[in-house]
């Protein structure tokens, strides 16, 4: 058939060529309708041949659905593998929201049965409508068993209600390990946004957010196990299918002494202050305590804003890690020290220093805190009774220099290897430094507070440790707190041992009759303590604190007394621990030497110790845990009697209440930074001669 | 044919290799309206396969008729259709959106259903009574696009976009095969792409998005695509063999959406596979051809254009039912006749059965006096 010439007439079409053309028309059209079914034939076959891996995968997505089993934490042990953060089993309810029939009605009898508080209930219906789907959604967690039971038997009327049983940390220590552990939570928005891990947002899943528990968290955490379960599109739960379980997370062992860390915070009393013991012969730290302390058994359940604002509120900084963040003067506690760089620059130690109890540069006096005078002081009395004019004499004589050169290799101003989120790491001044930090010249006065561990001179607890550790040891031990079974020893820090022996035995006269704490000899036999007490001025004493009748630190309002110091070493003979406590506002040095003395006494005699112990507790009001107990029932009616004539702040706290789980990011802030007072005073200069 | 002295004649005569193919296809879907039921009659199987065998004994029924006495009842029967169709839209508007069905008391009756081979018998009987040299001239081409557009338009503000398309593309195919020049044909599927662009640039931002998800389901997955995704998903898991009589998933677990009706044919690829899709194509095929060879044996004009008319409705039902479910044509609601669950569909291609059966009882009756 030719259609294209347009000029031709119609052509004349007989019923015999239409027929002729129905049937080529026909068949045509027959092949066409072939080549259809052909192509569809083969575009299932692609569909089902090519494409049958990615289908099926989807498939069997859309047909299984996995939940996630959160992994046991693992445990922190000690060095002997006592327990130091465990897991406790608990029961929970957790909700599915594609199950859920009629959500408000099963809310309204959760609600009852539980006695959720309308914060809880407004928090879950919250999360509900973020997590919609089959990711559970946490109810409550940490149920007692009659509840637990209860929601069990009413299970029929609760689709969708997921009573399990899960696990929570426990610290059978409490307070007294919160700053060394830290403690664990449920991941942040913030967490999740770092790191898309669904885990992070499975309820009964927790994190470590402080402390050994944030650093160790991925060690800790194990890997976990899968539920799945075949599903219809509605979510309608069909059959279980397999599951793979969790793998717990591996067991951490610290270098700390459960036992020691316990009782070191228990010495402490209602003091606040820090201190950590090391392991002459390694530098293992046997325990690093800072009191008072948060509990973290609570703040891994979520801490009450009330609670919160409790810890916030004492002036004893409960919420800082100070063994790490306190910085303080390191006062007198540096005078060992001096002497082992004075010795070291040629000076005798048969060299004496007249000491009147006042030492001129110039216009202006430096006092010796014994302001009478000491008389003729060698090195070993200037160490044994903390002789400032001594020093002030010998520290111009050698130059300030080599005192930070020493002071330097001993540890101070250093910041260690260790697995914490933050160290506070000082000052050691030296002439350079000033310059840097203030665009000033290095002045007389700032060599002879050098000398005597004031004015710029920054130290944190740890660090006075490592000094104590390394003047007892002569080597250059590194603090640690992973337990570790085989090592190699420190380096020795090439200081004369000849000048240790004498460093040696100036402290322990320290501890011995006339040395400044005479009064904390060990009372075991063969064992003898050297030490070197110390304190920080926190106010200078003007001449209106004199008028008024407070003529030294060791007096007065707390918030301005004087810190107080001590570093130890034992056995004198052949050091085996060394310590360093800082106590704030103690006053004076004292009370941190008898918690050095009990330390060290725990570690030979546990029982000698434990009956010190013992007879100290009632004057503070018994144990930690009791004190604690006191201190929250003690604030829960100050709040109750502040809140019952305005009923509005109630209004207020409910919005409060919703960040109950957002405490620990300010915790972390809080921590990190400084504890106020102490900072500020230290960078002030002080002339004052103390101690 | 069987060929028995102990058959009585009438039933001897019957295509039975056809009637037990569609018995055949629908046996299988029975079996996959069974599996989709969750393994049971209820509530699909048992009224589909009842329905179909009363449908069944009409269309032998309407084989015996004469072709001329088919030839008489079209004119009238498609006029009663029209004012069916103009009596469901006005009913619709009444009673506030869409209508479909006209509800005669005894039975509900889909006007637009009948339509689709109706239309055919109307094209066909019209180009029946054009004297052959009329053929090419604008009198062959104008009443034919009236009576296709009538009903087509009617069905389309229904708005029925699947069956009106059915009822074109019936009405078109006896034009063609009427021996209208084939230029009007290709220059109408040329014509296609630049009206195909003009209506791009006058659409709507949702109707393009609409387009857009039909070309690329799985930009949308859970919304307007979710059907032809999952729908691919059911027939690309089942792989060669599929997944076992009663083992699909994606319909047992409510997944495949409609997956006992316009998208049966991913219920059953899923459960039989590539192996299962292939015999039904044909399954499907055979019928169609054995359509068109009645239309070439048969020996009035009439006959012709009617049975490969209908055959070739069948055709159209079963390949855009396939091309969507597979992804390749956009969701337009046309069921797998014989297989999907629902009478409409069972009733047409029963209608167009019995009606190709006795056009092939007419011609054979005039050759084989003696048979």
């Amino acid at each position: 058939m030719r259609f294209g010439r347009r000029k031709r007439p119609p052509r004349l079409v007989t019923e015999a060529h239409q027929s002729f053309s129905f049937t080529r028309r026909t068949l045509a059209l027959g092949a066409i309708q072939g080549g259809v079914g052909l192509m569809l034939a083969g575009r299932m076959a692609w569909l089902t041949i090519v494409e049958n891996d990615r289908y099926a995968a989807l498939a069997e997505s859309n047909r299984a659905r996995s939940t996630m089993i959160p992994p046991r934490r693992g445990w922190m042990v000690d060095r002997i593998g006592k327990p130091i953060a465990v897991n406790r089993s608990d029961f929970r309810v957790d909700l599915i929201p594609d199950l859920l029939e009629n959500k408000d009605a099963e809310i309204a009898l959760l609600e009852q049965i539980l006695g959720l508080s309308p914060d809880d209930v407004q928090q879950l219906r919250d999360n509900l409508v973020k997590a919609a789907g089959f990711q559970p959604v946490q109810v409550i967690e940490d149920l007692d068993y009659e509840r637990f039971a209860a929601i069990n038997l009413r299970l029929p009327d609760l689709p969708g209600v997921v009573p399990a049983r899960g696990f929570s940390r426990l610290y059978p220590a409490g307070a007294a390990v919160a700053h060394l552990v830290g403690y664990v939570g449920s991941a942040s928005v913030d967490d999740y946004k770092r790191d898309k891990n669904p885990l992070l947002i499975t309820p009964g899943f927790k994190i470590g957010k402080q402390g050994l528990e944030k650093t160790f968290d991925l060690y800790m955490r194990g890997s976990p196990g899968a539920k799945r379960a075949e599903v219809t599109a509605r979510g309608k739960l069909v059959r279980e299918l397999t599951t793979q379980p969790e793998s717990p997370g591996k067991t951490l062992q610290l270098t700390i002494d459960a036992g020691l860390q316990e009782y070191v915070a228990e010495r402490m009393g209602d003091q606040s202050g820090s201190g950590v013991v090391i392991d002459c012969s390694n530098g293992d730290i046997l325990a690093m305590v800072s009191m008072p302390a948060y509990d973290p058994n609570s703040f891994s359940r979520g801490i009450t804003h009330d609670e919160w604002d409790m810890l916030a509120a004492d002036d004893h900084l409960p919420l800082v890690n100070k063994a790490l963040q306190g910085l303080y003067p390191a006062g007198s506690t540096v005078k060992p020290m001096n002497a082992l760089a004075l010795l070291e620059a040629g000076i005798s130690p048969d060299d004496h220093v007249l000491c009147t109890g006042t030492y001129k540069v110039g216009n202006s006096a430096f006092h010796c805190y014994k302001h009478s005078g000491h008389g003729s002081v060698d090195m070993h009395r200037a160490i044994q009774q903390s002789c400032d004019i001594y020093f002030y004499t010998m520290a111009r004589r050698i130059g300030t220099t080599r005192i930070a050169a020493m002071a330097k290799r001993l540890g101070l101003g250093d910041k260690f290897p260790l697995p914490v989120s933050s160290q506070r790491f000082g000052t050691v001044p030296d002439p350079a430094w000033k310059m840097k930090r203030y665009h000033k010249d290095w002045t007389v006065s700032d060599t002879l507070n050098s000398a005597i561990g004031q004015g710029y001179t920054l130290v944190n607890p740890l660090q006075i440790a490592v000094m104590a550790a390394r003047i007892a040891s002569g080597r250059a031990l590194v603090p640690r707190l992973v337990h570790r079974k085989h090592d190699q020893p420190a380096e020795p820090l090439g200081i004369d041992p000849a000048h240790l022996r004498l460093i040696h035995e100036a402290m322990g006269a320290v501890v011995g009759p006339g040395g400044t704490a005479g009064g904390a000899r060990i009372q075991l036999p063969g064992i003898d303590m050297g030490g070197k007490t110390g304190s920080a001025q926190v106010h200078h004493i003007s001449e209106a604190d004199r008028r008024a009748g407070r003529t030294s630190g060791t007096t007065g309002e707390w918030k301005l007394r004087d810190h107080g110091l001590f570093i130890a070493f034992a056995p004198v003979e052949q050091p085996r621990y060394a310590a360093g406590f800082i106590m704030e506002h103690a006053g004076h040095g004292t009370f941190a030497a008898g918690v050095a003395r009990d330390a060290f006494t725990f570690l030979y005699d546990k029982q000698r110790a434990l009956d010190t112990l013992a007879k100290m507790q009632p004057g503070w009001g018994g144990d930690i845990a009791t004190r604690m107990k006191g201190e929250r029932a003690a604030w829960a009616a100050a709040q109750a009697k502040a809140a019952t004539p305005d009923t509005t702040t109630d209004e207020g706290d409910v919005s409060a209440q919703e960040n109950a789980a957002t405490p620990p990011p300010v915790a972390a802030a809080t921590a990190a930074a400084p504890p106020v007072e102490s900072a500020e005073n230290g960078q002030a200069p002080a002339n004052g001669a103390i101690d | 044919m069987i060929r028995n002295s102990l058959v009585p004649a009438p039933l001897a005569q019957l295509p039975w290799l056809i009637i037990l193919t569609i018995v055949g296809i629908t046996g299988f879907g029975l079996a996959v309206l069974y599996s989709a039921a969750g393994g049971s009659l209820q509530p699909w199987a048992l009224g589909q396969g009842l329905r179909f065998f009363a449908f069944l004994a009409g269309a032998v029924a309407l084989s015996r008729l004469k072709e001329a006495q088919i030839k008489a009842a079209v004119v009238p029967a498609y006029v009663i259709l029209v004012v069916a169709l103009v009596f469901t839209e006005l009913i619709g508007k009444v009673a506030g959106g869409g209508q479909r069905w006209l509800n005669l008391g005894i039975i509900r009756l889909q006007p637009s259903e009948l339509m689709k081979p109706l239309i055919v018998l109307t094209l066909a009987r019209f180009y029946d009574m054009l004297p052959a040299g009329e053929i090419r001239r604008w009198n062959a081409i104008w009443p034919a696009l009236a009576l296709i557009g009538v009903p087509a338009a009617l069905i389309l503000v229904q708005p029925d976009l699947g069956t009106a398309t059915m009822v074109v593309a019936g009405g078109i195919t006896v034009m063609f095969l009427a021996g209208l020049p084939l230029r009007l044909f290709i220059g109408g599927a040329l014509s296609v792409l630049p009206i195909g662009a003009g209506a791009w640039s006058m659409m709507h931002a949702y109707q393009r998005n609409r387009v857009l998800i039909f070309l690329d389901p799985e930009s949308d997955p859970l919304g307007k695509g979710y059907h032809i995704s999952q729908s691919k998903i059911a027939i690309g898991s089942g792989g060669l063999f599929g997944k076992g009589f009663l083992q699909g998933t994606q319909s047992h677990l409510d997944y495949l959406p409609e997956g006992h009706t316009d998208f049966v044919f991913a219920t059953m690829a899923e459960e039989w596979g590539l192996v299962g899709g292939v015999l039904l194509i044909c399954a499907f095929l055979i019928v169609i051809w054995w359509g068109l060879g009645v239309a070439m044996r048969a020996e009035t004009r009439f006959g012709k254009l009617a049975a490969a008319g209908l055959s070739t409705t069948i055709f159209f039902y079963v390949a855009v039912n396939l091309m969507m479910v597979m992804g390749l044509a956009p969701v337009v609601g046309i069921p797998l006749p014989l297989v999907s669950y629902g009478g409409s569909a069972v009733m047409t291609v029963l209608i167009i059965l019995g009606l190709l059966m006795a056009i092939d009882r007419g011609q054979r009756g005039s050759h084989t006096s003696f048979g």
